[in-house]
């Protein structure tokens, strides 16, 4: 249901909004001063109970990822706190604008998540590229510091806590938590096996947390209103997806951008009621959260008369009209991912859609595992033949074998990350993939521009 | 060959970086993106200092500065434009503007102007999808762009 919030967005527009003296206006930094004296296990408890799952896409419960670390850490093993601000996946915008619009959230959401997982030091990850990004944060830390919120007594307390910012430089891999440790640690930013997981031996080697930039940035939300009480702002409380969340909507829609909202959205809403609707013709397809999620098409209905489905409620319903939860979007094949959906009009060409996403996973394979490197190369050659009105139906069957033999068989989810859109994009349309092999492009549109 | 070094000023901008880590290491790709704003690229010299100066390995230097698409391997023009055309951008006339630009600079993706001005160059999604098609030019973003702001903007740049 399209219930509008503003805890995540309340300075988007305010005049110096990212700066201390708007933050604290509102509030700012008294959460992080209270958790500080807080029990331990009573701040997990309030993060499990507010039931937020990771926004970076896997959908994880964080308040579980905290009370994974080893406790009580030693002190010869200190804990790290990771935040990913990567944000490379095409479609997803979000993180970019709660660091440019109010850093000193992620800072705050640092102390406390410091706190909760026994680290000391927290590292920003953020994509180079990003340039406002990184000063609004450097300037809120610098801010936050020399009002002593960070350092070695944050607020009088004895409990240090510094935040950095670090950079990565042009790699969509890095987003991926493993090859991000790698990076931050000045390698190539390739993935690790797991295990073991980051909070048995993450950055330096040591028990590490790393979460999503949108996540931290929710906590002192979550401390202020309590967390049973942000997890019932969702409509999908009771499938553990509590709270509300930044939505983005970009391509073919009126009012592009980033909307925030309870958790329980449904696409239709995200495209028609926020977005503005649905620019220069009818809906063909829609990626829903960032560009590694299958598509969906708006004639496909919901299928799940068994009982026990997270979609039952929805059975014989449009998908559109299914809340964008994490168990929802599974359950339909896709994934919930960012949450920043990717619309396509009917004069869009699906062929050269598949085809330029498919360009993106050539170039961001890491190279590590043959499977991914190979197939993702080997994907955009049969596209770029296809585009080339040169492709034959033989090689439209290849599509589905490759994409088939990297699923599973990568170090990271990225190989799936590839395979997954790819399969979707043929799985739903097929008869126009093969419509435009028999007539030699002649039925296509031929363009992705309006 | 001429031995690379650091201006003092970046020299003590290293050294702030290397406190923020438990070990050198960790510094690579920030010191590496210090070296680059001094010399617009990363040359031979450039990563043999890199490891020098962390006591790492110059095959290391080499395979970070290789992964990584925002170090240059090679000069570069004094302005870098990315035009950016994965598919929320493409969705929105992303080649419209790259071809525009093509056309104005007279060069191709990868290449620089003959003046050294304008490096020109695509990318893969830039987290500006809501404002696209975008492009970055040096340090900064150009959002919901028209063929006449590209204009104007190039325009700056080539003075």
């Amino acid at each position: 249901m399209l219930r509008q919030t503003t805890y995540l967005t309340k300075r988007y527009g305010v005049p110096e909004g990212w700066t201390l003296p708007v933050y604290e206006r509102d509030g700012g930094y008294q959460q992080a001063k209270r958790a500080l004296s807080m029990e331990r296990q009573a701040l997990v408890d309030e993060m499990k109970a507010a039931n937020i799952r990771g926004r970076g896409g896997a959908g994880f419960p964080m308040g579980v990822k905290w009370s994974f670390m080893p406790w009580p850490p030693k002190p010869e093993k200190p804990h790290y706190l990771v935040i990913n601000a990567d944000e490379g996946e095409p479609g997803t915008f979000k993180d970019r604008t709660i660091m440019e619009l109010d850093p000193h959230a992620v800072v705050e959401g640092c102390i406390v998540g410091c706190y909760g997982i026994g680290a000391h030091a927290a590292y920003i990850y953020v994509r180079d590229e990003l340039h406002l990004s990184k000063a609004r944060l450097w300037g809120a830390i610098k801010e936050a510091k020399a009002k002593g919120y960070l350092g070695a007594k944050p607020f009088g307390i004895d409990y240090p806590v510094e935040v950095y910012v670090h950079t990565g430089a042009g790699a969509y891999i890095c987003g991926e938590e493993t090859s991000l440790l790698n990076s931050l640690e000045g390698s190539r930013g390739e993935p690790r096996l797991k295990p073991p997981f980051p909070a048995q031996a993450g950055a330096f080697g040591l028990p590490t947390t790393v979460n999503n930039l949108e996540t931290i940035a929710a906590v002192p939300t979550i401390m202020a209103l309590g967390g049973d009480n942000f997890s019932k702002l969702s409509d999908l409380h009771d499938q553990k997806d509590g709270g509300c969340r930044l939505y983005g909507v970009s391509g073919h829609v009126n009012k592009p951008g980033i909307y925030e909202a309870c958790v329980g959205l449904t696409l239709r809403e995200l495209i028609y009621d926020l977005g503005g609707g649905v620019k220069g013709g009818e809906l063909l397809a829609v990626i829903p959260g960032g560009s590694s999620c299958p598509l969906l098409r708006p004639d496909e209905l919901v299928d799940a008369p068994d009982p026990k489905s997270p979609l039952h409620r929805w059975h014989g319903k449009n998908v559109l009209d299914v809340p964008m939860g994490v168990e929802t979007y599974r359950a339909l094949g896709t994934m919930l991912g960012t949450c920043c959906a990717i619309v396509m009009n009917d004069k869009t060409d699906i062929v050269l859609a598949m085809h330029n996403l498919m360009r993106f996973y050539r170039h961001e394979s890491c190279g590590q595992c043959t499977p991914c490197r190979e197939g993702s190369a080997w994907i955009y050659r049969i596209l770029e033949r296809m585009a080339a009105n040169e492709a034959t139906l033989e090689e439209l069957d290849r599509l589905h074998e490759i994409a088939s033999n990297i699923m599973g068989n990568t170090i990271c989810a990225f190989g799936e990350g590839t395979a997954m859109p790819a399969l979707g994009f043929l799985k739903k349309f097929r008869k126009e993939f093969e419509a435009h092999i028999r007539t030699k492009g002649k039925s296509s549109t031929g363009r992705l521009a309006l | 060959m001429t031995k690379f070094a650091l201006s003092p000023e970046r020299e003590k901008h290293v050294e702030e970086i290397l406190a923020r880590y438990p070990n050198p290491k960790a510094a690579c790709i920030p010191v590496l993106h210090v070296c680059q704003e001094q010399n617009g690229w990363i040359s031979e010299e450039v990563m043999q200092f890199v490891a020098d100066r962390l006591s790492l390995s110059t095959a290391h230097v080499k395979g970070v500065v290789t992964f990584y698409t925002l170090f240059n391997k090679e000069p570069v023009g004094k302005h870098q434009v990315w035009v950016c055309r994965t598919l929320s951008c493409a969705l929105r006339g992303s080649d419209e503007i790259l071809h525009h630009c093509e056309n104005r600079l007279g060069i191709s993706p990868g290449q620089t102007t003959k003046d050294g001005k304008v490096t020109l160059r695509t990318a893969e999604c830039l987290a500006s999808c809501g404002t696209a098609p975008m492009m970055q030019v040096d340090k900064d973003y150009y959002e919901n762009l028209t063929t006449a702001e590209v204009d104007r903007i190039l325009d700056r740049l080539v003075k």
